[in-house]
């Protein structure tokens, strides 16, 4: 199970309406790391993330999670995802608390019929604990009745961040975790993503914030719809490779540095 | 049939009962225009239609679907022509047009530059004119009148049996189904994520829409049913910020409009129709000034603290 790698994408191609955006991308990310994937705005980074989420079909190539299909790996629960601050309705009339227990959803569909037609509060306990311990872990338990509309920028990044963990799964993509933060948010979303790597999980970050991505991945992949590269932080957020990113970089070297 | 249908009339009986159980408890003065039998029924009608409409409204202002349940309550048209000339029930003629326009409107979506709000423009025009050219040929127009703009106080059994079954329908499948419908409309790439068949759950929920529309259609019509759909979750929008309470509030305001909306048409003899929407209107306007959170007077005052 461990061995198979997080994410295997192989001659990956996909595009909106027949506008490419991601072309000919191949990479293998081994499970339990943290990688980054840098790239200009509109470049396909999170287009690569709905790929995996399912939400954007590839026209070629495929496509490999835990060593199996996406799809079934959506339905075991094993993928969790944090949207960007865009995606997300913040209008919509939920608490804090409903918020991260839609990440649980997912997981209830193993429990017992019944238990989809009584109060939550006569359910399984096991989602109640999950949410409360993820709500603590973001430090949001004492808001979670509150509206999420409410919430400040860095608070609604750290509800979306605790719907992921309270998900508890293998693998969690993040679009943006820290656009838009204030530092002590910030400094308690990623001291919470070290602690989820270290329980062996699996994270794949788009992020413009590239001090953060050199201090804390172990990997940074470089997207500019091509795979620009792939390689240790240092290696790949160069400034020789950092302008490369910003031409759109070679294919060709970039998919020798992948393979 | 005979066996189902005379089930059909002792549930609508023992409903018609309970109803008047409560409404014998108003002043004299109220309760005197529900001695009328058809009253009794255009009562249970009228409660059954704000109901299921208060119901899926909440789905449909937070999905942004206003359009798109205005389409396809026109869309509807050709398909009751359809089956009132083929003698099928008129739910499944509406069904089937309601459920080909829905298709062709995201066709269009997705194959052509068109924007969605010209693609759905386009497309119930097409389908509500389709509707018109029919209906004048094989109808009086006040069976089109009756169709286009409701006639509560002359409803039939048959149609009261429909409005019973489909408030039936959408309780259960918004009680079995009520996670992931939340998720769905709150956040569909979520709903993927977590390997919610979401295609199942958008045609679900299209799907409880039009079996809604067509419910309705002896009530408030067809012109007017959109306001049924968008007016009580817009208002229940303003009211709260839980899902729940929402879901609860705009069920209440579209029984009240309805209600309202019938005694007001019975009084003053004019549009039953007509009468529902603007009674929901004016709840709508009373939320937006008085809304204890979300209200204009309250942001005002907010507002003027603020600045001082």
């Amino acid at each position: 199970m461990t061995d198979a790698p997080a994410l295997e994408a192989r001659r990956l191609f996909a595009a909106y309406h027949r506008e490419p955006v991601l072309s000919d991308i191949s990479l293998t990310l081994a499970a339990g790391q943290w990688t980054a994937i840098v790239g200009p705005n509109g470049a396909g980074k999170s287009s690569l993330l709905k790929v995996v989420l399912g939400t954007l079909r590839p026209l070629r190539g495929e496509l490999r999670v835990l060593g199996a299909s996406a799809s079934q790996q959506r339905r075991a629960g094993k993928i969790a995802y944090m949207p960007q601050h865009e995606q997300v309705e913040w209008d919509f009339p939920v608490s804090v608390r409903e918020t991260v227990m839609t990440g649980r959803y997912g997981l209830m569909r193993r429990d017992p019929w019944w238990q989809r037609v009584v109060p939550q509060r006569w359910a399984n306990s096991l989602h109640r604990d999950a949410v409360d311990e993820a709500l603590d872990a973001v430090d949001m338990r004492e808001h979670a009745a509150r509206p999420i509309g409410e919430l400040s920028g860095g608070q609604k990044k750290r509800v979306m961040l605790a719907r992921a963990l309270a998900q508890q799964a293998e693998i969690l993509l993040l679009d943006e975790p820290l656009a838009g933060v204030d530092p002590p948010s910030e400094r308690l979303i990623l001291r919470m993503l070290e602690r989820e790597r270290r329980a062996g999980r699996s994270i794949v970050m788009v992020t413009h914030d590239l001090p953060s991505a050199r201090q804390h991945a172990d990997q940074v992949a470089l997207i500019n719809h091509v795979l620009v590269g792939i390689g240790a932080p240092d290696e790949m957020l160069s400034d020789a490779m950092l302008a490369q990113l910003a031409v759109g970089g070679s294919p060709k070297g970039g998919l020798c540095v992948a393979a | 049939m005979s066996l189902l249908e005379g089930l059909g009339n002792g549930l609508i009986e023992a409903l018609i009962a309970l109803l008047m159980l409560g409404v014998n408890l108003l002043p004299e003065s109220f309760s005197a225009a529900f001695e009328y039998r058809f009253m009794q029924r255009a009562l249970l009608t009228a409660v059954l239609v704000g109901a299921i409409c208060g119901l899926l409204s909440s789905f449909v202002v937070l999905k942004r679907w206003s359009l798109l349940g205005d389409a396809i309550s026109h869309a509807v048209l050709p398909g009751v022509a359809i089956a009132y000339l083929l003698g099928w029930p008129f739910f499944i003629g509406a069904f089937i047009t309601g459920a080909l326009t829905s298709l062709g409107i995201g066709a269009i979506e997705r194959h052509t530059r068109i924007k969605p709000d010209a693609a759905m423009g386009l497309m119930f025009t097409a389908a509500f004119a389709l509707g018109i050219v029919i209906i004048s040929k094989i109808a009086s127009s006040t069976h089109l009148m009756h169709i286009l703009f409701g006639n509560v106080l002359g409803v039939q059994t048959s149609a009261l049996l429909l409005t019973l079954m489909a408030g039936l329908v959408t309780l259960l499948a918004v009680w079995l189904a009520y996670r992931p419908l939340l998720l769905y409309t709150f956040d569909p790439q979520q709903a993927q994520a977590l390997g919610f068949n979401v295609g199942l759950i958008h045609y679900g929920l299209i799907m409880l829409l039009t079996l809604t529309i067509v419910a309705s259609l002896e009530t408030v019509g067809i012109i007017l049913v959109v306001a049924m759909l968008i007016t009580p979750g817009a208002t229940a929008h303003l009211l709260t910020d839980r899902f729940k309470p929402m879901l609860a509030i705009s069920v209440l305001v579209g029984i009240a409009s309805a209600v309202a909306g019938l005694l007001l048409s019975f009084h003053f003899d004019v549009a039953s129709g007509g009468a529902i929407v603007l009674v929901a209107t004016a709840l709508f306007c009373l939320t937006l000034f008085a809304a204890p959170r979300h209200g204009l007077v309250v942001r005002l005052w907010q507002r003027a603290r603020l600045s001082r």
